[in-house]
């Protein structure tokens, strides 16, 4: 790891500006993606700010709106019993990322600033329709989400929370790479009275995105049957050495079905 | 260089650090506790897993100004004098390793996953030990020492 400065927040707006003072800052949430990548010198920040310390963590339930802090890790959501309550599936998908020690750490507003192709968090936004809080505005998920590892964030602007809408009912499947444990495709499926949203994960080559025709089909007829991934262009999707183009694509049938199933 | 202090292993300790020192240096090589390991480069073996503030995390993927003020636990902190660790000695009764490589870690994970879960199945220990790799053993032995494990932590309370 190169050296940097090391620098604690104490709010997020001090956060913010202390990323704008400096040439080539990073935020420091739970660290799990960040660390790693620092550590194989992929990433070389001149200043590192710790987020530790902006009293972002924690978890509010408004009237049918969960609102979970930036800087809650996943563990905490998976064990909370509002988001169990409100939001179940939200609740599972948190308790299935990464591993125990990924889990204790690492936090929702590290999870989707860095919008990883195959993490999970972004299949739970683009699903359940969430608006992602920062310092600046409110962004809903299809603003924020805007590419590979890119949002709409700008240089000095910090998540501060996440809001998620209660549903009628939802559920996210996903088919983990044995080795990394990341979704090799992973679809979030949510129902709230005539919509349905179909987010997917882990498969295309442009990051998160709603599936707009699986979401037609599912919003006449509510069914398994109704699930038909031929239209969805094969040139979309990710290849790689995991897993090839067509493999995920077929792959995002068979967890949107599963999806529906379990809804 | 930034000043640190935590407690470890029930004992305070101090420490001037670079920020980009790793908690597991600072306790491998500032401490002198060496039983906890590093196993890989990449976040992905467990072996460095250790508890802070009751919770396991990976040392490797933490700054040790991260850990500044708050509580850690290591592998050497378990026993209580020549006595083991109930988690410790379910590992020895069950040949639960082999090089021993990767036991630091597993035991730490053990240990989190008996205090916050009620009852261990084998499909909860072998999900819960996901973040920790044995090369040697092909995890049965592993599996099978940690819920006995389990069940000594239980009737020791």
């Amino acid at each position: 790891m190169y050296e940097f400065n090391y620098d604690k927040a104490n709010s997020a707006a001090d956060a913010a500006s202390k990323l704008a003072a400096s040439d080539d800052g990073k935020v420091l949430a739970g660290g799990q993606t960040l660390i790693p990548t620092m550590k194989q010198r992929l990433a070389a920040p001149e200043d590192v700010i710790d987020l530790a310390s902006a009293g972002l963590s924690g978890i509010a339930v408004d009237g049918d709106i969960v609102v979970i802090g930036a800087m809650t890790t996943h563990a905490t959501v998976a064990s909370s019993s509002d988001v169990q309550s409100v939001i179940p599936a939200l609740a599972e998908l948190a308790g299935n990322i990464g591993d125990n020690q990924v889990r204790t750490r690492g936090t929702i507003g590290g999870s989707i600033a860095n919008n990883d192709p195959a993490a999970d968090y972004p299949a739970a936004c683009m699903g359940l329709g969430a608006t992602i809080i920062t310092t600046k505005r409110g962004l809903s998920a299809e603003e924020f989400f805007t590419g590979l590892f890119e949002t709409a964030l700008d240089e000095d602007e910090i998540i501060t929370a996440v809001k998620f809408p209660k549903v009628d009912s939802a559920n996210y499947q996903k088919f983990p790479n044995p080795a990394s444990r990341y979704a090799l495709a992973g679809v979030f499926v949510a129902k709230t009275g005539s919509e349905v949203r179909v987010a997917v994960t882990g498969a295309g080559n442009d990051g998160v995105f709603r599936a707009h025709k699986l979401e037609e089909a599912l919003a006449a007829n509510f069914s398994a049957d109704v699930v038909d991934i031929s239209p969805m262009p094969e040139d979309s999707m990710i290849e790689d050495l995991h897993a090839s183009a067509a493999y995920r694509k077929n792959l995002i049938g068979v967890m949107t079905k599963r999806a529906v199933q379990a809804c | 260089m930034v000043k640190i202090s935590m407690t470890v292993n029930g004992k305070n300790v101090e420490g001037e650090v670079s920020p980009r020192t790793l908690l597991v240096e600072f306790i491998r090589e500032h401490l002198k506790l060496t039983g906890t390991h590093v196993g890989c480069d990449t976040s992905q073996c467990g072996a460095c897993v250790i508890h802070v503030d009751g919770d396991s995390a990976k040392s490797c993927t933490m700054l040790a100004v991260q850990a500044d003020g708050s509580n850690i636990i290591t592998i050497e902190g378990l026993a209580n004098g020549e006595e083991m660790h109930p988690m410790q000695a379910a590992f020895k009764e069950n040949h639960g390793l082999q090089c021993g490589f990767c036991t630091p870690g597993m035991v730490m994970s053990a240990i989190d996953l008996a205090n916050k879960n009620g009852d261990l199945t084998e499909e909860l220990v072998r999900e819960g030990l996901e973040g920790n790799i044995c090369r040697c053993t092909g995890y049965h032995n592993i599996v099978k020492s940690v819920l006995d494990g389990a069940n000594a932590m239980k009737a020791a309370e």
